[in-house]
């Protein structure tokens, strides 16, 4: 008798438990505006969050709440402290900002100072296709820094190994032009400092050959895996009215179906003259955000070509001693142009007093800079519209009551965050 | 979002209606150089939101790119600057707002454009310029019981709570020495 009863309680128990599994869905529903709701914080030191960003994120069993992004852990004060150098010093301050993309900075920084300067016309044409290549090659490291780590968050290890095997390629060319691998410099204002050097070309050459072979495999890794559109397509939806009301710019604008790409539609360096497209998507989720930069690349690809095939001989800077540094043969020749050196590098030059606002597309979206001479030789005011600051601040309308707690992974690894870049 | 062609030719030529016709008279043009060839306009403090709402609503800019100050250090000693594009028609506009140096109030423009919230934030923070109407404006970039506004002229670059070093002296003030 005793082992019966024994029997009968556990087969109710079982009962019991399969009743509550077949009622989950009912129960979540009822029960979840009653539960207690949690607060987490995540980050600063995440490894998810792209350096340090802190989330506060209020949840409710799984699903996101409220999400607070809290940022200024990496504030070095790049602004007070380019107004206390001259032009040329302030450049290199510009390679740390967005650290994954230095040569995009640089050309942004280049060009406000080039349009204060009023020289945007007298850049040699050298110069301008060179700048192109760069910032594209440039723009297809960062892709691929930005596909790996996303893809490492969701859980994608390998994505990660094949983009630094072939970004180590592209920073390998800038090793050769610039003398360093990140903070580059390279491209400053009036032209480059120095030559492209030998087999520039082929190096270049190289790189597209070999990486349009092995472009297809991360888009048979991730676009086509189930596992990837399961954690990425609608989530994180952003309208089109959302992202133009919080000045989402980049990918995640075009996302969501607008247009507005500054290459296109503020074209500089001579973008008007190359041949490309701009990939849109439709539904501004996580996986239209990040199928629109991995068509970029290719895209980045064609432009490159376009350049190798006009890039010409002469000289990649302009032949004004006023702005440019001289020649180091020159100075070993040349009175004037040592004390033209001499000038250059204790006092700098002098722009009009004057503001300029210029904007190029970064790989993350519209990078502005916002300038104010008053005459003398060091910026008065040097403000950087990044990219990444905006477009964190949509992030909270990506996810509150509309995702889980896993989904902000996603929703961070997708909007591209660089956090030097948002706390400069 | 996007305009269709009939709006976008009703629209044209709306700059000069902006500067000539007279809808806001106390708007006018800057007399700094603009280097870039962005029309730039100075608006009083007090027509801001009237102007920002005109500005997005008939004038087609959508996009805020952003905010910013600028400190002059001479009365009205900050500028808050305002770059805005209208997207349907290639335009861009920057508009401008003198504040004095003592208490500096602005009105907030979150109101109109969801996005200036971050950026009132940082200008807030860095030049301790306070905008009403703006839903949660604390420090941004500086934790929160920082004091004084790193971006103002006469903040030293050695930072609050070390002496400003006579070496660093020449050089807060961010002009060339020679």
């Amino acid at each position: 008798m005793e082992d019966l009863a024994i029997k009968d309680r556990w087969l109710d128990d079982e009962e019991d438990e399969n009743s509550n599994i077949l009622d989950q869905d009912e129960i979540d529903q009822d029960d979840a505006p009653n539960k207690e709701l949690m607060t987490i914080n995540m980050g600063p030191q995440h490894p998810s969050t792209h350096g340090v960003l802190r989330l506060i994120v209020t949840l409710s069993g799984e699903s996101v709440i409220k999400c607070i992004p809290d940022i200024g852990y990496l504030h070095t004060g790049i602004e007070k402290t380019a107004e206390n150098k001259t032009y040329n010093q302030a450049l290199t301050l510009t390679d740390r900002t967005d650290y994954l993309n230095p040569l995009i900075n640089n050309l942004g920084f280049t060009l406000t100072v080039e349009k204060l300067l009023g020289i945007e016309n007298k850049i040699p044409p050298k110069a301008q296709v060179a700048r192109v290549i760069l910032c594209e090659l440039q723009r297809i490291s960062s892709h691929l820094v930005w596909l790996g780590t996303h893809a490492m968050d969701l859980g994608a290890m390998s994505t990660f190994l094949y983009g630094m095997r072939d970004r180590e390629i592209i920073l390998d060319i800038f090793e050769m032009c610039a003398g360093v691998r990140m903070m580059t410099s390279y491209i400053m204002p009036g032209g480059l400092y120095a030559d492209l050097p030998p087999g520039f070309d082929k190096a270049v050459n190289n790189f597209l050959t070999d990486f349009k072979k092995k472009w297809p495999e991360y888009h048979a890794l991730l676009t086509k895996s189930e596992l990837w559109l399961e954690r990425t397509k609608g989530v994180g939806i952003i309208t089109p009215e959302e992202a133009l009301a919080y000045a989402v710019t980049g990918p995640g604008l075009r996302a969501c179906g607008i247009n507005y790409d500054v290459r296109k539609m503020f074209p500089y360096i001579g973008y008007e003259t190359y041949d490309f497209e701009v990939p849109l998507g439709k539904n501004g989720d996580v996986f239209d955000r990040f199928m629109c930069r991995m068509l970029e690349v290719p895209q980045s690809i064609r432009i490159i070509e376009q350049g190798l095939a006009k890039l010409p001989d002469g000289e990649w800077m302009i032949n004004d001693r006023k702005i440019a540094p001289p020649k180091k043969w020159e100075i070993a020749t040349n009175m004037e142009s040592l004390i033209h050196h001499f000038k250059l590098f204790t006092s700098g030059f002098k722009p009009e007093a004057g503001e300029v606002y210029c904007r190029v597309e970064s790989a993350r979206g519209e990078l502005g800079y916002y300038m104010v001479s008053d005459g003398s030789a060091k910026p008065y005011r040097m403000h950087i519209r990044a990219p990444s600051f905006a477009n964190l601040q949509s992030m909270p309308l990506m996810l509150e009551g509309k995702a889980n707690f896993a989904d902000i992974v996603a929703a961070i690894g997708s909007i591209d965050i660089i956090l030097g870049e948002v706390d400069r | 979002m996007t305009q269709t062609s009939d709006e976008s030719a009703k629209l044209e030529g709306f700059q000069a209606d902006f500067s000539a016709e007279g809808l806001f008279p106390n708007v006018q043009k800057s007399d700094m150089r603009a280097a870039d060839g962005t029309p730039t306009f100075i608006v009083p403090a007090a027509e801001l939101l009237e102007v920002m709402t005109y500005l997005r609503d008939k004038g087609g800019f959508s996009l805020l790119e952003d905010v910013t100050a600028v400190d002059w250090k001479v009365e009205p000693r900050f500028q808050v600057v305002y770059n805005m594009i209208a997207l349907s028609r290639r335009e861009v506009l920057r508009i401008k707002v003198n504040l004095p140096g003592t208490n500096p109030v602005i009105a907030s423009v979150t109101g109109i454009w969801p996005g200036a919230n971050w950026y009132e934030r940082e200008v807030f923070d860095l030049f301790g310029i306070t905008f009403t109407g703006h839903p949660d404006l604390r420090r941004i970039e500086m934790p929160e019981d920082w004091e004084g506004h790193p971006l103002r002229k006469d903040y030293p670059m050695t930072g609050p709570r070390r002496p400003n070093l006579p070496s660093n002296h020449f050089r807060t003030d961010g002009r060339n020495t020679n």
